[in-house]
């Protein structure tokens, strides 16, 4: 059984239809790419499946459980750590107490944090807003680690960001995958990063999932068609 | 040291040192001053946990604070009656000992707290604002038309009530209790605040959504924030019945309300220390401005736009530096 699968899933913003029919499965361990061009639904899949956006039709599963009835903090306890697009750190609250407030028990503690990314530790009292784009970033996983989840999502981690933090993002998602073991859900643009890191790629295309597999099946003609690389 | 906590500091020693030195002088007068902002400060420190850190604008604190008053004035007059509250199904009787009476104060502003902020925190904004004034006025209406507990002329406590081991007829020694119990208070909130409770409530103020997206559910936190903010005013109420030896459905008022609110915004919103200097600044403009002219409010509103438009930090932000709280900005 999956750790998380979904199944012919739509979704509306209103009586906008932004989903039509996107179905994938992320097992343990497993770091899997979503992948597309912009506008196509990542972002709104990330927010289905984190129950910030409900779905009207398929199934969201997590465990084999239905997710349909969850409202988001309680999928959130239930494993899925979100590190959100555009970072959304609390920005009036300390580095410490950015990681402190959603703390959850497990092996993930202030201190393996701050050993993670010891830049955090060097600006732990330091307020949210005042840290660069990068540091932000670093909190943003750092928080959602935080919470001890079973699943890390990262919505665009890297946007944004200067070449060397880029570098520094991809290795630390390398190290979760190596040293952890943890599932891994990312949304990226840079496809020679995610060929790297992720296991298995799945493309959305007008909010229809359209393509899964390996990066070694993903001839030219696909990524020239969904990805325009 | 912080700039902040020198500033509180100051604020403390302050407080302590002008009942002391008007005891000194044998000046009553200033020492019940003194106590009833203390008192005051006390109302103030709990809404400032619900609006400074939970960001919840509640226009119904009055209602806590005034039945913590009323539990005060029930008691007592039971007591000094000799007539029991109730005798079925079981007796209950009148005290005047001021533990038993902050215990009921506290206890019944929670509960009271609890039920109401369970139904006004499934709104937000505005709505919210309007509901909890609604239900701090409807126990206004209600107290008005209680005659058995002096409805509209209220109620007196002929003797202040008892602490063991002190003569709280003394009014240094009354001052020096209620000091004592602001003290305390304000470390719980402090200790609060820092806690993964109070950041995640912080955090929520902040960004429902993102806090949502983190496992946490706002409605629970904001709703037992706003239960300790009532006890806390609760107690507060008990201590100025006690105070003033007579309770009166102003306590209840949105009039009541609205002055709890102007010391924590004067002093400084989310500000630990704020709602302390908002109520002595309060006080002293009213000694002051009284004197000078029946329409004193009129200086404390140019006094309270001012702060609004050009301190949000309230005096404790001027004093400190617009960051130095840490929470609302």
């Amino acid at each position: 059984m999956s750790l998380l699968r979904l199944e012919h899933v739509s979704a509306f913003y209103g009586p906008s239809q932004a989903l039509f029919d996107v179905s994938l499965r992320l097992d343990q361990g497993e770091v899997v790419a979503l992948m597309g061009r912009n506008g196509m639904g990542k972002t709104t899949t990330i927010k289905v499946i984190c129950r910030m956006l409900k779905h009207r039709g398929g199934a969201v599963m997590l465990d084999g459980q239905d997710m349909a009835r969850w409202p988001s903090y309680r999928a959130a306890r239930a494993g899925l750590g979100l590190v959100p697009e555009g970072r959304r750190c609390f920005p009036n609250l300390t580095v410490r107490e950015n990681l402190i407030a959603p703390a959850r028990p497990g092996p993930w503690t202030l201190r393996r944090v701050f050993e993670f990314f010891p830049r955090l530790g060097e600006r732990a009292g330091q307020m949210a807003v005042s840290l660069s784009g990068g540091e932000q970033q670093m909190l943003a996983i750092g928080r959602a680690l935080m919470t001890n989840p079973r699943i890390l999502i990262l919505d665009e981690a890297t946007e944004g960001l200067a070449p060397v933090i880029r570098k520094e993002i991809w290795a630390a998602i390398a190290e979760l995958k190596r040293d952890t073991g943890l599932a891994i859900l990312v949304v990226d643009k840079s496809l020679r990063e995610l060929s790297r890191v992720a296991d298995r790629g799945v493309i959305l295309e007008r909010g229809r999932s359209v393509w899964g597999g390996g990066f070694d099946r993903l001839d030219a003609d696909k990524r020239d068609r969904y990805l325009g690389v | 040291m912080r700039r902040e906590t020198l500033i509180n500091t100051i604020l403390t020693l302050g407080l302590l040192a002008v009942p002391l030195v008007a005891w000194a002088m044998d000046e009553t007068y200033a020492i019940t001053l003194a106590t009833e902002v203390v008192i005051l400060a006390l109302a103030g420190v709990g809404l400032n946990l619900a609006l400074g850190l939970g960001g919840l604008v509640s226009l119904g604190h009055a209602m806590f604070f005034g039945i913590g008053g009323y539990a005060a004035g029930i008691l007592a007059s039971h007591a000094q009656s000799y007539d029991p509250i109730m005798e079925w199904p079981f007796l209950i009787e009148g005290t005047q000992s001021m533990p038993v009476i902050w215990l009921l104060a506290i206890v019944a502003s929670a509960l009271v707290a609890l039920a109401t902020g369970a139904l006004s925190l499934r709104t937000s904004g505005v709505y919210f604002i309007m509901i909890t004034l609604a239900f701090g006025q409807m126990f206004y209406y209600f107290t008005i038309s209680w005659p058995a507990y002096g409805g509209e002329d209220g109620l007196s406590i002929y003797v202040r009530d008892r602490f063991p081991g002190l003569n709280t007829l003394d009014p240094i020694q009354f001052f020096g209790l209620c000091f004592v119990l602001l003290m305390v208070c304000l470390f719980i909130v402090a200790r609060l605040s820092r806690s993964g409770f109070g950041l995640a409530l912080n955090a929520a103020r902040q960004n429902e959504t993102r806090v949502r997206a983190v496992g946490i559910e706002p409605y629970r936190l904001r709703l037992m924030a706003f239960v300790i903010s009532g006890a806390i005013t609760g107690l507060a109420g008990a201590l100025y019945a006690d105070l003033n030896r007579f309770v009166s459905p102003v306590m209840f008022s949105w009039h009541t309300s609205g002055e709890i609110m102007v010391f924590v915004i004067l002093g400084g919103v989310a500000r630990l220390f704020g709602p302390v200097a908002g109520a002595a600044l309060f006080i002293i403009l009213e000694e002051a401005l009284d004197g000078v002219s029946d329409y004193w409010h009129i200086y404390l509103g140019a006094l309270l736009l001012i702060v609004v438009l050009f301190a949000r930090g309230g005096l404790i932000g001027l004093l400190a530096g617009r960051n130095g709280g840490g929470g609302h900005d």
